[in-house]
C-alpha cells in the first residue's frame, strides 16, 4: 500500500543533536526505519559511521535499542539475538542489522551469507555510502567505477560489486534495493518485509556528502539521480517474484533515463573520472549490465509483468 | 562485578549477574549541533503548502509538525545542512547566513 505522509504520526523517529555530519543519509535512513517499523525493533549495527553517529555515552544519538558489534559478526550475532528473543517469548520483536557497505559486502559477507542460508528471522538493511567512510573514504567492494576514494586516487577500475542480486541466488524470501531518495518506497518495503518470517535484506543507496564531495544539502536530489540514470534500479525480490518498483519502471527504456554525466558531475569524487572518457564509458556499461540483469530476472521470474512490459501496458 | 569500558550508565539488570555500560537514545549525544549551522532555514509561512517533504526528507529530525501540519524548526540542533530548502517544492524555505 503506498505511503501517505499525512497518515505518519507526528512524533520524533530520530534523536537531534546525534553526531552525524550535515546531510547525511544514514540518519535519513534510520528515521525511515522507525516509521515504518515502529518501537519494537532492536538494531545490530558493526562497525561504521552509524556506531559513531550514537554519540557519547550516556546518551545515544540513534533512537533504538542498540547492539554494537564487531564488522564479522553482524549477521550472526543478530540470529542468535532472535533466537534469545523467541526462547523469551518475545517473538515479536524485530530484529534488523544495520550495516555499511564494508561491513556488508566485504568483511561481514560469510555471515550474512550464513545468515541467508539458513533463513534465519531477520531483517539485514546495508547502508551503502560505496565506501568505508568512517575510517576515511577506503574503496570498498561495493564503490563504483570511476570514484575517487583515498585508496583509489584517479578513480576505480572495478565494477561495484552487486550484492543484491548475490542475496537474490541465497533465494531468501525478500530481497529489495531502495534509496534515501525515495523514503515512501523505502518504508514500503522495510514494512512488505515486516510481515515476512525468514531472511530479508534490503539495500539502501545512501549518498553521503563527505565521500562522495557534494554539497550536504544534494543528498536527496544525487540519490534521486541514481536512480533516474539507472545506476541504481529499485527492484524487489519477493518468495521468488522479481518486480521492478514503480519509481524506477520508466526508466527500463534507456531513452527516459537522464544522462549518466548529469549524476557524475555534482560530485567531486568523478572528477578525474570525467577527464577520463574511458572510465565514463565504463561506468555508462555499468548502466547497461545493471539493466540486463533485471530484465533476464523479470523475464524468467516475473513472465507476467514481462508480457505487460512488451505490449507497453 | 561491574565491566570496565567506555563510560556509560551502569545498569544493573535483575535477570543478568552482572552491570553494563549502557547509552540511552536522547538528545544532544553531541552537544548542541545548531551551533554547527553557517546558515539557518526560514520558513515563510504564507507560501507553504504543509506538503511536508522538507519534514519527510531533514535527516535530523529537526522540522517538526504543528498539529495543523504547519511545519517549524527546531534550531537547537538543526545543523544547517540544506535539504529542506532544496526538496521544498514551492521555494518556502530560504537558508539565511548565520551572523558572528
Ligand atoms: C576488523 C576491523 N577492521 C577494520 C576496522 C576499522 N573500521 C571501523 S569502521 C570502518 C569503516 C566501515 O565502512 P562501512 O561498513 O562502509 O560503513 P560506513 O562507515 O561507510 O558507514 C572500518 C574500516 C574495524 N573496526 N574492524
Ligand atoms: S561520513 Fe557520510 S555517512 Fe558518515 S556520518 Fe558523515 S555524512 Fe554520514
Ligand atoms: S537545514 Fe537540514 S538539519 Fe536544518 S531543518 Fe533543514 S533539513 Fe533539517
Ligand atoms: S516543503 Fe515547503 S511547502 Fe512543503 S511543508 Fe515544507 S515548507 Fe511547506
Ligand atoms: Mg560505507
Amino acid at each position: 500500500m503506498p505511503v501517505r505522509l499525512k497518515d505518519l504520526p507526528r512524533k520524533r523517529y530520530g534523536m537531534p543533536g546525534n553526531a552525524a555530519c550535515p546531510g547525511c543519509p544514514e540518519t535519513m535512513g534510520l528515521r525511515y526505519v522507525k516509521m515504518a517499523l515502529g518501537d519494537d525493533v532492536v538494531l545490530v549495527i558493526p562497525a561504521g559511521c552509524s556506531s559513531v553517529i550514537q554519540g557519547i555515552a550516556p546518551k545515544s544519538g540513534i533512537n533504538f535499542p542498540i547492539l554494537n558489534i564487531v564488522f564479522a559478526a553482524g549477521a550472526a550475532a543478530a540470529a542468535g539475538m532472535k533466537a534469545a528473543f523467541e526462547a523469551l517469548g518475545r517473538g515479536d520483536v524485530k530484529v534488523v542489522v544495520w550495516a555499511g557497505d564494508g561491513g556488508t559486502g566485504d568483511i561481514g559477507f560469510q555471515a550474512l551469507s550464513g545468515a541467508a542460508e539458513r533463513n534465519d528471522d531477520i531483517l539485514y538493511i546495508c547502508v551503502d555510502n560505496e565506501a568505508y567512510m568512517n575510517t576515511g573514504i577506503q574503496r570498498s567492494s561495493l564503490t563504483p567505477p570511476g570514484a575517487w576514494t583515498t585508496t583509489t586516487w584517479t578513480g576505480k577500475r572495478e565494477p561495484k560489486k552487486n550484492v543484491p542480486l548475490i542475496m537474490i541466488a541465497h533465494d531468501v524470501p525478500y530481497v529489495a534495493t531502495a534509496s534515501v531518495g525515495y523514503p515512501q518506497d523505502f518504508i514500503e518495503k522495510l514494512r512488505t518485509a515486516a510481515k515476512i518470517r525468514g531472511f530479508k535484506y534490503i539495500h539502501l543507496h545512501a549518498p553521503c556528502p563527505i565521500g562522495w564531495r557534494f554539497d550536504p544539502g544534494l543528498t536527496p536530489k544525487i540519490a534521486q539521480l541514481a536512480v533516474q540514470t539507472g545506476l541504481w534500479p529499485l527492484y524487489e525480490y519477493n518468495q521468488g517474484k522479481f518486480r521492478v518498483s514503480p519509481f524506477s519502471r520508466m526508466y527500463r527504456r534507456p531513452e527516459k533515463r537522464v544522462p549518466v554525466i548529469e549524476y557524475l558531475k555534482l560530485q567531486g569524487r568523478f572528477r578525474a573520472a570525467l577527464k577520463n572518457p574511458e572510465l565514463v564509458k565504463m561506468i555508462e556499461a555499468e548502466v547497461e549490465r545493471m539493466w540486463r540483469w533485471i530484465d533476464a530476472l523479470e523475464k524468467s521470474l516475473n513472465p507476467a509483468e514481462e508480457a505487460r512490459r512488451i505490449t507497453g501496458t | 562485578m561491574g565491566v570496565s569500558g567506555p563510560p556509560g550508565v551502569l545498569v544493573e539488570d535483575p535477570r543478568t549477574p552482572f552491570h553494563a555500560p549502557l547509552s540511552r537514545p536522547e538528545p544532544g549525544s553531541a552537544g548542541r549541533t545548531g551551533t554547527w549551522r553557517d546558515s539557518r532555514p526560514v520558513i515563510d509561512e504564507s507560501k507553504c503548502t504543509r506538503c511536508l517533504l522538507c519534514w519527510l526528507y531533514c535527516p535530523e529530525d529537526t522540522i517538526l509538525r504543528r498539529e495543523d501540519d504547519m511545519v517549524y524548526v527546531d534550531y537547537e540542533y538543526c545543523k544547517g545542512c540544506g535539504i529542506c530548502a532544496n526538496v521544498c517544492p514551492v521555494g518556502a524555505i530560504t537558508m539565511v547566513p548565520e551572523r558572528g
